[in-house]
């Protein structure tokens, strides 16, 4: 608040101040920050409201200009269609699975990093690199490691613990785990730098002042480091939260080929939302049903926000969450 | 200085609005020099890189380029060319169509493509199998798409692995375990699986033997008016009471095809017979290189069908469509089919290059024995010669690969009881095309 009421008295003491200065000074924030919501409006805001408009009409992917308009049945459909809710239930699955682990690890790697270690930065860098490979070469070599045959997560259970090959690719489960180690792998060390960033501004005092109480190591990070982290936290499961509601890279190249890999496994054992919108839109050519589902996974996602947010509220009672 | 920077904002956004709005502007021909480009887009294997024909042309054509690529998966590339028509960008001037799509391209995407008949396709009309000509055509008869290879099937099968199971190996012996059908074939692999070869089974999956079984059929699931009959057509029941005694019976490797385990699979003998049609030769080849005169090939069981082959059309969309046209007649024509077979195995759709010596009196040293190799050359051009016309449908694809990947594959790798896979099968292709 303190920089306006500064300067407005000054601009009105100057009168001889040309008015076209003061209007191209107010308009060039918004022109410095138009470029994005021109590439919004065109890459997000259109296809958000012509997805909605499709989602009202049956229109198939070979004849674009022929719809014809439905109402709502496209709503009704999904709402009765047991493969919907099977992949709605497969993403939460999956969902928690991938994000509960990875959030945990992730902060317990930072907590180490945090740590003085003999080439702090090298570390740092290598919990990333699995962020920059690509889902599809990760996930092809994930698919292989998990073979039924010759897979070396097979080898390993096997002369570890005696299990029989486990099919991977043709069970529930042991399918959904497997897709979760892919996407842990993947985010694990991405989370582990943020929570680290906000270690880093955790003030030393704190600590001191705790270790002064003769406060242990662990009721350092229980009382000290994780009241500090927790926006950080809720950051991290809000963004984890819509990266798993989107999930379908590491889900269909999992079988590592063969015919119709949107199915996610012959029972679609793993047919994540994605995987079922890209089904009926591009396979079975419905984009109208596809909007749909876009839609309601759009929605899905906004309520989860809307919780968050709501929590986040909860957790900062002092006002500091003003900003 | 204020107004400046204001008309310095305003230009910015609006190069950045022209920018996003218009969007990529047409490219240009990429022609040098008078040249003219052709953009060809295939998916899999056609052989006609692999077989130097598109360098030929271009040495035969200087004003010719000749721009190819291919996608691996077709059914990827059934979904990107779709995507393509219709939003009219991305397009190839010449573009591939799997036989299990060309329905769906004839009757449901006929404006999209040029008719290829008065550009010169006619000319050859005489020299295909007649039901493969037809295949090609839209309901009022443009020739939509010119036919490449066609897919005649034989079995393949593990010599090695006949011979330790006390089966027997000589291609006449072998095919007449099966001489009644594909009863014959299943008690073959009875009598395969009680000699318990550790880590050996007698076929690949039921999905193979299911699809080369519904290929020997006319009725498939469609009929001629283009209704779906698969739920009530007895040569699917049939396709799939087979299948299931493969797949329920424990006598398949519960493996997926196009897969990296299956294709690892014919390395290391995990299955004794494939369903083979004539493309799957140098697929083989290709997956067992270190392994030649270890699979011989022989008749299948029921002597004849038709899994696979492809199509050339031409988009509406090309600049280019004369010459396109010419470059798809001259790939379609007798030497050119001769050509590709030889170095692929991929068989000609063209009868005069189906008859011509080197494809019918063509020996692969690789299969057989070396003194003794397979004859591939007869035995797929006997059961190309005795082809049922089939009736194909605009969803052949999806229905096919619903009932394979979905229906077998729940009993064969997850042990689901037939009837209620099959309620499942039939749930799903009501969704998909309904």
């Amino acid at each position: 608040m303190g920089v306006p009421s500064l300067t407005r008295p000054r601009v009105r003491t100057e009168p001889a101040a040309p008015l076209r200065r003061t209007l191209g000074e107010r308009l060039s924030p918004y022109g410095f920050i138009a470029p994005f919501f021109v590439l919004f409006a065109a890459f997000g805001l259109y296809p958000l409201i012509w997805t909605a408009w499709d989602s009202l009409h049956r229109v198939e992917l070979t004849n674009l200009h022929k719809s014809s308009w439905v109402g709502l049945s496209n709503y009704t459909y999904l709402i009765h269609d047991r493969y919907f809710w099977n992949a709605f239930w497969n993403t939460m699955t999956l969902g928690v699975v991938s994000t509960v682990p990875q959030l945990l690890m992730a902060l317990g790697l930072a907590h180490l990093l945090n740590k003085r270690l003999r080439a702090g930065l090298f570390w740092r860098v290598a919990v990333l690199a699995p962020y920059a490979t690509s889902v599809a070469a990760v996930t092809i070599v994930f698919a292989e490691l998990y073979g039924r045959d010759y897979g070396a997560v097979n080898y390993v259970l096997h002369t570890l613990f005696g299990i029989g090959n486990v099919d991977f690719v043709n069970t529930k489960w042991p399918g959904q785990i497997a897709i979760a180690s892919i996407v842990v792998w993947r985010w694990t060390g991405y989370n582990a730098l943020i929570y680290l960033a906000a270690m880093q501004t955790i003030p030393v005092e704190r600590y001191e002042a705790a270790a002064v109480d003769g406060a242990s190591r662990w009721r350092l990070f229980r009382d000290v480091t994780l009241p500090g982290l927790r926006p950080t936290i809720l950051f991290t499961i809000v963004v984890s939260t819509i990266g798993a509601t989107q999930l379908f890279g590491e889900p269909m190249l999992f079988q590592g080929g063969g015919p119709s890999p949107e199915l996610g496994g012959s029972d679609r054992q793993y047919q994540t939302l994605s995987m079922y919108f890209y089904e009926r839109g591009f396979a079975d050519r419905h984009l109208g049903r596809a909007a749909a589902i876009a839609w309601a996974m759009f929605l899905i996602v906004v309520l989860f926000a809307a919780a968050y947010a709501y929590l986040l509220r909860r957790i900062r009672p002092d006002g500091e969450a003003g900003q | 200085m204020g107004g400046v920077r204001a008309k310095v904002v305003a230009a910015v956004v609006a190069v950045a609005a022209a920018l996003v709005l218009s969007g990529c502007a047409d490219s240009a021909d990429g022609a040098g020099a008078g040249r003219t480009t052709l953009k060809v887009r295939l998916f899999g294997t056609f052989g006609y890189q692999e077989a130097g024909l598109f360098d030929k042309y271009m040495a035969e054509h200087p004003d010719i380029k000749i721009e190819y690529s291919t996608i691996q998966d077709s059914g990827q590339y059934w979904t990107a060319l779709q995507t393509s028509l219709s939003t009219e960008s991305g397009l190839g001037d010449v573009q591939g169509i799997e036989v299990s799509e060309i329905t769906d391209a004839t009757v449901n995407m006929a404006d999209s493509f040029v008719d290829l008949g008065p550009l010169g396709a006619n000319a050859l009309q005489n020299q295909y199998y007649p039901w493969k000509w037809a295949q090609g055509l839209t309901p009022d008869g443009k020739v939509l798409g010119l036919g490449t290879d066609i897919g005649p099937e034989a079995m393949c099968y593990r010599r090695d692995l006949f011979a330790k199971a006390g089966l027997p190996t000589a291609r006449a012996d072998v095919a007449a375990l099966w001489k009644n059908g594909w009863d014959g074939y299943v008690a073959a692999g009875e009598r395969f699986k009680a000699a318990g070869l550790p880590g050996s089974s007698w076929t690949d999956t039921a999905s193979g033997m299911f699809n080369a079984m519904i290929g020997q059929s006319p009725d498939q699931y469609y009929d001629a008016s283009g209704r779906l009959i698969y739920d009530r057509n007895p040569a699917v029941a049939n396709a799939w009471a087979e299948a299931m005694k493969i797949a329920a019976g424990g006598l398949s490797a519960r493996l997926t095809q196009f897969t990296p385990a299956w294709n690892q699979a014919f390395t290391s003998g995990q299955f004794a017979t494939v369903a083979c049609p004539s493309w799957m030769i140098g697929f083989i080849k290709g997956q067992t290189g270190s392994l030649a005169n270890r699979w011989d090939v022989t008749t299948a069981p029921g002597g004849t069908g038709n899994w696979g082959g492809s199509y050339l059309a031409v988009p509406k969309a090309s600049k280019h469509q004369q010459q396109a046209a010419d470059l798809a007649v001259w790939l379609a024509s007798a030497p050119q089919q001769v050509a590709v077979f030889e170095k692929t195995g991929n068989f000609p759709s063209n009868r005069l290059a189906a008859a011509d010596p080197a494809v019918r009196d063509f020996s692969d040293t690789y299969f057989g024995d070396v003194a003794d190799p397979a004859p591939i050359g007869r035995i797929f051009g006997d059961a190309a010669g005795r082809l049922p016309a089939a009736v194909l449908g605009a969803r052949d694809s999806v229905v096919k690969d619903l009932i394979t990947k979905g229906g077998i594959t729940r009993v064969e790798a997850q042990g689901q009881d037939p009837a209620k896979s099959w309620a499942k099968v039939v749930r799903d292709v009501t969704a998909a095309t309904g």
